[in-house]
This record gives structure tokens, C-alpha cells and sequence, in this order.
């Protein structure tokens, strides 16, 4: 028996132990726990990976007890590319971001540590488990992870934005909790294999009908669909960097992996699309989402804020493409949660070396920003024409798919609020890009003469290595992932699909 | 003809590209600097004239590289249309090259490292559009290049560029992603596949209305074809160094337009299936309009690069009507005026550009009497003139030639009348400058009578397009050929 599936969740679970009591003992070793332990996470989830696409699905009975009495977890391609993304992100931002973190509290940073862990068990273990009442105890961990370390952020803002967030979160929480319940009450069981396996007999059963709507509200709160999204904005862009930069990547994610799970696997095609007439209201929000969130981005005057709304833009995208009702848009759907993840983790890589060096990122703030951090805005560029969709970046594949998912379906409206946010994107980022290329900075730090003509030089601030140096990778990884996205797709999620 | 795997397509695109770390770290040494964009641009030109003769032959030159959904993958295939692209592209990026160490160091402008690199990083994307297998990769090497171009048309940092930048992509950004890539999903839906194909893709998919619509998609969406009335940034984009204007704006951006539409055209609706469904006369009467309304606006212009660049809208579309006349021989003067036009139209961008070097002088109503200070120059200036206007003994004559037998062999007398009056308009814009240059009384002239040209570097490079101008009179080849090639190939003749 392969105990890689455990391995993902408990190594950052004994890492946070260790990092909590190491801040008691001896706080210098509490970062290198922290790394080791994600790590070690990182390299089972890809053994994961590497395993489930060869020989199909892994069943992990934990602690050796049979379900339904004992916790499954269920590694398919589909949780196991999630798991991969996930800790790869943990591990990496890890890396960029301890001199953000030295900088924003270096009082507290044993117990960061150890939050940020316990987060990264939160994730992995929603993106493992096969039980149904098993995940809402992750989403919980995670969420409560989460409070503690947006309130670690702005001194002003931070514990309010945190405090809102924690409101809306724990409704989200009991909605979904309520839904587990009455699925309880109706089938007796919480292993979603074997609930999957009784659907057939409850289709027409208003209490599994109220129940999936609950769980699936439940969410979409937590996922920030428009318009349950208002604790987002605030609660991302107060955070502090270290964590911002792991939670906008994957909070909102793995929660479009939890409907999707909830689609495909738990309540099934069949149930959600032929029982339940739902879809094309859900299309139709996705379609809001995607044309709200990009509207309110464009009213942004804060960086960190029109990223926070371009998120609830691309969550618009995963739900609409899941909704659509075919395979290719589900396949969009699911592309996109590892290609969002890894371009918006990109964006605020860039974003954190910004803070890094200017502390504030108003959009007026960042002149100059092309020849004082050119690596940063090399990576900035990447990533934000990989949200608008250039081609050979990622995002312009998983767009594809949705575009084609929405033509196959008739969702016209979709199809063009798709094309529509690829032209709101691209007038955000340009409008971000001709602060930093054409306005010169008002402090001319410039050395030496004046040899390049009219325009004075600007030295050279750029972020520490260590954060450069992940941001080329998350840049690189933008690219690899556009030009594999047929194997991606073929490989790992059709045969996910088609089962 | 066959088929023959090849690394070289892909070499010519990845060497410009290649070596922008190589620029971008050698920045500080500037001869150092401009002696490996010459490298590249060499090796890329080899790398294309290498392949001639098979392309000749009638064979293609390809690669898969990267696929990436069912039915349409990242490919490059050099046909007998690429070719005549690339070798246009890649040997006039050379001439570039040189002209730009004149013009830049002419004028001490800023940030010639970034400049330089963006243009290695424009030159690789036109050349892999050349090369383009499939609309799905022509797609992307379109966005790079219309990506790359956005700093080099912003050069100079101002509020001016920041404006026509913004209408640069707004036009070019908008369009591609408002109307090609919708289009470009719609004919994957439709049919599965994406790739060239001289029957065209479509097997009764679709009805003429959609047809018409999906058409019209393309024609608009490559805004940078020029075709009126998403033309506006040509001359906004003007604002830009001439090395750029030159280059990209009479030759690499503005073809690569004409190019898509050209490939779409034929090989994704099919020459068969157009004059089936009456939709080449449609796309006749665009270009038409465009030809006719341009040149009527260039006549007006006051400074020379908006003369030139609203010239370059009208012949781009003449370009789009040789291709939409659906006729042998009105397609093979289209595709033969993308060689003739590079040359002649970057002649004249050289000689603003020399000008402007030379005296600062933008504009043509203070150029009276220049003849007799930039003699060389302004004779280089006549040729390229000629040559637009399709006057013997230039190229441009040959390709306007064969676009006049296309229209008689398709009886379109109307076009006919458009092509003629047009080379009227294109006289009536062009020889005033060239008359007022050298033929006013003293009194009139703004110069004095001394020999002082432009930098050796700015004139020798215009020197060589003119004459080329003047060669391809005579010997029109291996453009002729590739032409005449492509064409077979699309009629399947």
C-alpha cells in the first residue's frame, strides 16, 4: 500500500507542530520546517500524480479503517493535479516570499509559519478527501487559517477585513455544513464513492435536491462568486504578502475543484444536468460574474485590488464553463483552475516584490516601474497577458476550451462575456503598464550622466533574488503549461470525463 | 510535391529571438550590440534562402511542434506565399538593422537596447507567421507581434505616443481578440480542424449568410491589413522612430495582415467555395473602397510619414483585391505586390526617415528644394515612388501588371477603373514632392545648395532598396516564381 496520499497532508500538518513549538524553542529553524515540510508535500503529491496517471485512481483508507466507518481519501488525475498545484505554490512562495515576510513581521514570524502550514493542510486535505463531512472539516481549517493570517496584515485594515471575511465564511461553512447534513439524514453515509453509488434511487428526492442546493451555495460563498464575493476585495488585498500570494491563487481554486467534485463525482452528470434544470441560470451567473468582476476591476485605483476583482472575474469563467453541460466546457473549467492558479500566483509574486520595494501600489505609485524593477515587470507582463489569453501563455488554452464548450452549448451570451473579459483585461493591464512605461518616476534616483538621450536613467531597485528567481519559474511555468496543454488535457482530465 | 521534415522553419524564427538576452546584455557595449543583431538577422536570412530550391520544387518544409488540442497544433509548414514573405521580412530586417545605427545614433535617441531587442522579437514573430501552418499559429505569432511592436511604436516615452499607442491597440488588440478569435473558435466548432488547406476547410458547413459574416470577422479582425475604416492606427503609429515605420509599418506588421487575410482566403474558405458563394466580388469592393478613399486622403497630408502611411493603406488593399479577384493572374500580382510594395514603400520611409536625420524636417511643405541637398536621397525617393505607382522600369510595375490582366481576366472592369484611377492618385501624391524638390526657382528653395546628406548609414540602406526596386524590373525573380507557385497551389491548378 503506497501511503503518498497521507504523506501530502500530514507532512505540512506535522511541519506546523513543529514550527509552533519551535517558536517557543528556537525561532530561526521554525523556516526551515516550513520548507522542508512543503517539500516533502510537494514531492509525494507529484509521486501522486505520476502514479494515478499510469495506473489510475488511488483509494487511501486512513489510519487502515474501511469506509464508511474510517475517512477515504480518493486520488484521481483530477485531485492529484490539484494537490500538485496547490503545494507547489505552498512550497515556492515559501521560497519568494520570507524576505516579505521579514520585512511585514518579523515579530511573528514562528507562528506565521505555522499557520501558513496549517492552511496548506486545509487545501491538500479538501483536495484529497473522499468524505463528504471530512471536507467541510478542511474547509474550516483552511478558512480559520486564513482569518488569522489576514488579520496579521495592514494594521488598519487587516483585523476588520478579516473580521468581515470570517462572517461570511463561517455562513458559507454552515451552509454546506446543513447540506452534509440532510444527505446524512436521507442515505446514513458521507463517503462520496458510496453516496455516488445511491443517486440513481434519489433522483427525485427533494431532500438530496435541497441538500446539493445548500452545499453547492454554501460554495459559492467561499469561492466568491458574484455576488457573494464582497468579503474578497478587502480580505486579499489587506493580507499580508507571504500569504496573499498562496490564498489568491488557490483559496478561491480549490473551491471550484470542491463544485466540481460535487458535480462530477458526488452528485453525478446525470443528477445535475438531466434531473436538475439549473444549468443555464448558473451559465447565466457565470456570465455576471465574469462581467461584474471586470467592471469593478476597472474601477480600481489600488493594484492589489484590481487583481482582487479579476479574481472574481475568472471564477465566473469555472463556473459558467462547468455549467455549460459539456465536456469541453467542464474541460475549460478544470484547465482553468490549474492555469488560473498559476498565472494569478504569478501576478502577485510580481505584485508582493512591488510591495517589497514601494510598500504602497496605488496604480499612480508604480512610474517608472519598467526601468526601476524590469525583472518584476517581466514577470507582471507574462502573467497579465496570460489572464487576457495571448497565445502560447496558458490562459489562452483554457479560454479555448470555454469558448468552444460555450459555442457547442449555444451560450452565446457566455461565449462573448468571454471574449468581452479578455478586452477588459487587456485595458486594465495596459492602463497598469502605461503608469510604469511612459510616466517617469517623481524621485529621479538616476546615476550617473545623462548618455541615452533626453530620458534620464533610472537605477536599478529590483526585489531580493530569492523572489525574483520564483517569479521566472511561475513566468516559465505559464508558458510550459500553454504549449502541454493537450497532453494536460488528454492525459488528466478526459479520462476523468469520460468515466 | 512532397512533404519534408525540417528544423530549419523553426530555426529561422527561434535565432531573432534567441538572441534578444544576448542584445539586452550586451546593452551597454553598443557595437557589440548591433554586430549580433546583424548575426542574427544573417543567419535567420540564410536559414530562409536555404530553402528556396525545395520550396521552388514545389515541396514543403515543415515541423509539428507542440500540439495542442485535437486537430490543431503549434506547426510550421513553408509554402511557396510564406517563403515570398519571409525572404521579404528577413532581408529587409537586415537592411533595417543597418539603417537603424544611422537613424538612432543619428539622433542620440534613448533605450536603443530595448529598442533593438523588440525589433529582434518582432522580425522572429513575422517570420514564424510566415511560416505558419495553421490559422491557430498564425494567431498567436500575430498577437506576439502586435505585442512586441506596442514598445517600439511608444519609443519615445511622450504623451503623443502614449495616445496613438493606445489607439495602436486599441485597433489591433480589440479586433484580434473581438473578431479573430471568435472566428477562429467558430471554424474549429464547425469543422475540427484549423490547418491551410487549398480546398478550404469547410465542407458545406456553411450557409452563405454565415459565411459572409465569418468573412467579414477576418477581413476587420486583421486590422493590421489596413482595410478601412480599422486603418486609424496606421497613422497614429507614424509617431513612432522610422526604423520602425520602415520596417514594420510599410513591410513586417502591416503584410502580416494582408498575409492572414490572404490565408484565410485561400486555405480556410477556399478559392473554390469564395467564387461559389459570390463573397471574392464582396471583399473586392471593401478593399476598392479603401484603395480609393486613402489615396484621396493621402494628397491632403502635410507631413511626410502620413502621406506614406496613408500610400501603404491604399496598397495594402490592393494587395486584398489581387487575392479577392480569384483569378490566376489578379492573385499573383496581389501576392507579387507584397515583395514589390516592401521595397519601394520602405525606400521612401528611409528616405523621411534620412530627412528628418539630416535636417529634422517632418514635414513635406518645408522640403522645397531639398533635391539639391540630398540628391542621392531624393533620386532613391523617385525609384521607390515609381515603383508604388507602378511606373517602368521598377517592380512595382510588374505586380500592378498582373493585377490589371487579373481584372480583365475576371471581367471586372470596375476594378479596372479603381486600379487605374488609383495610380493616378498615387502619382498626384508622390511626384509633387519629388518636382517641388528639385524643380523650384531659387527664390522658393528652404535649402542652400550645398551637398549635405544623412548619415552614411541612413543613405547606403536606401540606396540598396531602390535599386532593388529597379532590379526587380528586370529580374523579378524568385518572386515571380513563388508567386505564380502560390497561386497554383491554391487553385489547385
Amino acid at each position: 500500500m503506497i501511503h503518498y496520499p497521507a504523506i501530502v497532508v500530514i507532512a505540512p500538518l506535522v511541519g506546523a507542530l513543529t514550527a509552533g513549538i519551535l517558536s517557543f524553542v528556537e525561532e530561526r529553524y521554525a523556516y526551515p520546517a516550513a520548507l522542508i515540510a512543503t517539500g516533502i508535500s510537494c514531492a509525494a503529491a507529484v509521486r501522486d500524480l505520476i502514479y494515478v496517471a499510469g495506473h489510475g485512481p488511488i483509494a487511501y483508507h486512513m489510519g487502515g479503517w474501511a469506509p464508511p466507518m474510517g475517512i477515504e481519501y480518493r486520488i484521481d488525475t483530477l485531485n492529484a493535479m490539484v494537490l500538485v498545484l496547490i503545494t507547489a505554490i505552498a512550497f515556492l512562495n515559501l521560497a519568494a516570499s520570507r524576505p516579505n515576510i521579514k520585512q511585514e513581521m518579523p515579530d511573528r514570524r514562528p507562528s506565521f509559519y505555522a499557520m501558513y502550514l496549517l492552511f496548506v493542510v486545509g487545501l491538500t486535505g479538501v483536495a484529497s478527501t473522499g468524505d463528504l463531512f471530512n471536507l467541510y472539516v478542511l474547509i474550516e481549517i483552511t478558512s480559520l487559517s486564513s482569518y488569522t493570517m489576514i488579520a496579521l496584515g495592514d494594521r488598519d485594515r487587516g483585523p476588520i477585513s478579516a473580521l468581515n471575511y470570517v462572517f461570511v465564511g463561517v455562513i458559507g461553512a454552515s451552509f454546506y455544513l446543513l447540506g452534509v447534513g440532510y444527505i446524512y439524514i436521507k442515505t446514513g453515509t458521507l463517503n462520496m464513492a458510496e453516496f455516488a453509488t445511491m443517486i440513481p434511487t434519489l433522483q427525485d428526492s427533494t431532500t438530496i435536491l435541497t441538500a446539493f442546493i445548500l452545499c453547492l451555495v454554501g460554495v459559492f460563498i467561499k469561492m466568491a462568486l458574484f455576488p457573494l464575493h464582497v468579503w474578497l476585495p478587502n480580505a486579499y488585498s489587506y493580507a499580508p504578502v507571504g500569504f496573499a500570494r498562496i490564498v489568491a491563487p488557490l483559496m478561491t481554486k480549490v473551491m471550484v475543484y470542491v463544485m466540481v467534485r460535487l458535480m462530477i463525482t458526488v452528485f453525478g452528470l446525470d443528477y445535475i444536468f438531466i434531473k436538475l434544470h439549473i444549468a443555464d441560470t448558473l451559465v447565466w451567473l457565470g456570465t455576471i460574474a465574469i462581467l461584474a468582476g471586470g467592471v469593478m476591476a476597472l474601477a480600481q485605483t489600488n493594484l492589489k485590488k484590481m487583481l482582487a476583482y479579476i479574481i472574481v472575474c475568472e471564477i465566473g469563467y469555472m463556473v459558467g464553463g462547468a455549467w455549460l453541460g459539456n465536456n469541453l466546457g467542464l474541460t475549460g473549467a478544470v484547465l482553468h483552475i490549474l492555469n488560473d492558479g498559476l498565472m494569478t500566483f504569478a501576478l502577485f509574486l510580481a505584485v508582493g516584490n512591488m510591495v517589497y520595494k514601494l510598500d504602497r501600489v496605488q496604480i499612480k505609485d508604480l512610474k517608472g516601474l519598467f526601468a526601476k524593477m524590469p525583472w518584476t515587470m517581466t514577470g507582471f507582463v507574462l502573467a497579465a497577458f496570460s489572464i487576457v489569453g495571448v497565445p502560447p501563455t496558458c490562459g489562452f488554452f483554457s479560454k479555448w476550451y470555454l469558448i468552444l464548450g460555450a459555442f457547442k452549448a449555444g451560450a452565446w451570451h457566455f461565449a462573448a462575456a468571454l471574449i468581452m473579459s479578455s478586452l477588459i483585461c487587456a485595458v486594465l493591464f495596459f492602463k497598469v503598464f502605461e503608469v510604469c512605461f511612459f510616466e517617469s518616476p517623481d524621485t529621479h534616483v538616476g546615476h550617473g550622466s545623462d548618455t541615452h538621450g533626453r530620458h534620464t536613467t533610472v537605477a536599478i531597485q529590483e526585489a531580493p533574488a530569492i523572489s525574483l528567481a520564483v517569479l521566472g519559474i511561475a513566468g516559465i511555468s505559464l508558458i510550459v503549461v500553454g504549449m502541454y496543454s493537450k497532453t494536460i488535457v488528454v492525459r488528466l482530465i478526459w479520462p476523468l470525463l469520460r468515466s | 510535391m512532397e512533404f519534408i521534415q525540417s528544423i530549419k522553419p523553426v530555426l529561422a524564427v527561434l535565432i531573432p529571438l534567441a538572441v534578444i538576452p544576448v542584445l539586452v546584455s550586451s546593452g551597454g557595449r553598443p557595437n557589440v550590440r548591433e554586430a549580433w543583431t546583424f548575426i542574427a538577422g544573417i543567419l535567420s536570412f540564410a536559414l530562409v534562402v536555404s530553402m528556396v530550391p525545395a520550396v521552388l520544387d514545389g515541396n514543403r518544409i515543415g515541423l509539428t511542434l507542440f500540439p495542442i488540442a485535437p486537430g490543431a497544433d503549434i506547426a510550421l509548414s513553408v509554402d511557396a506565399l510564406g517563403m515570398l514573405f519571409a525572404l521579404v521580412a528577413s532581408s529587409l530586417y537586415i537592411i533595417t538593422a543597418m539603417y537603424s545605427i544611422g537613424y538612432m545614433r543619428g539622433l542620440n535617441e534613448h533605450s536603443q537596447t530595448r529598442f533593438v531587442a523588440f525589433f529582434a522579437l518582432a522580425i522572429s514573430a513575422t517570420i514564424g507567421a510566415a511560416f505558419s501552418a495553421n490559422l491557430i499559429t498564425l494567431y498567436l505569432f500575430y498577437e506576439i507581434l502586435s505585442l512586441a511592436t506596442y514598445p517600439l511604436v511608444t519609443h519615445h516615452q511622450d504623451e503623443t505616443s502614449k495616445v496613438s499607442g493606445r489607439r495602436y491597440l486599441t485597433f489591433i488588440l480589440g479586433t484580434s481578440i473581438g473578431l479573430v478569435l471568435p472566428a477562429m473558435i467558430w471554424c474549429y466548432h464547425a469543422t475540427g480542424t484549423l490547418e491551410f488547406s487549398a480546398a478550404g476547410i469547410f465542407t458545406g458547413q456553411l450557409s452563405t449568410p454565415s459565411a459572409t459574416v465569418l468573412l467579414l470577422m477576418f477581413v476587420f479582425g486583421f486590422a493590421k491589413a489596413g482595410i478601412m475604416p480599422v486603418h486609424t492606427w496606421l497613422p497614429a503609429a507614424m509617431v513612432a522612430p522610422t526604423p520602425v515605420s520602415a520596417l514594420l509599418h510599410a513591410v513586417a506588421v502591416v503584410k502580416v495582415g494582408v498575409f492572414s487575410i490572404i490565408r484565410v482566403l485561400t486555405g480556410i474558405f477556399g478559392v473554390e467555395l469564395l467564387s461559389s458563394l459570390g463573397l471574392g466580388g464582396l471583399v473586392a469592393f471593401i478593399a476598392s473602397v479603401t484603395i480609393l478613399t486613402s489615396s484621396a486622403i493621402a494628397l491632403s497630408q502635410d507631413e511626410f510619414k502620413r502621406r506614406l502611411a496613408y500610400s501603404t493603406i491604399g496598397q495594402l488593399s490592393y494587395i486584398v483585391l489581387g487575392a479577392a479577384l480569384l483569378s490566376p493572374k489578379g492573385m499573383t500580382g496581389g501576392i507579387l505586390h507584397i515583395t514589390m510594395h516592401a521595397f519601394g514603400k520602405i525606400t521612401l520611409f528611409f528616405c523621411a526617415g534620412a530627412i528628418y536625420v539630416a535636417t529634422g524636417k517632418k514635414y513635406l511643405s518645408q522640403m522645397v528644394g531639398i533635391g539639391y541637398r540630398m540628391p542621392v536621397t531624393m533620386t532613391a525617393f523617385l525609384i521607390g515612388a515609381m515603383s508604388i505607382i507602378g511606373l517602368p522600369p521598377t517592380g512595382g510595375f510588374i505586380s500592378k501588371w498582373y493585377l490589371v490582366l487579373g481584372t480583365l481576366e475576371g471581367d471586372q472592369a470596375v476594378m479596372l477603373f479603381v486600379l487605374l484611377t488609383s495610380s493616378l492618385l498615387n502619382a498626384a501624391y508622390f511626384m509633387p514632392i519629388f518636382y517641388k524638390a528639385f524643380f523650384c526657382t531659387p527664390a522658393e528653395a528652404m535649402f542652400e545648395r550645398k551637398f549635405d546628406e544623412a548619415p552614411v548609414m541612413c543613405v547606403v540602406p536606401l540606396v540598396i532598396t531602390a535599386l532593388i526596386s529597379f532590379i526587380f524590373f528586370f529580374v523579378p525573380q524568385p518572386f515571380l516564381k513563388l508567386s505564380t507557385l502560390a497561386v497554383t497551389g491554391f487553385t489547385g491548378g
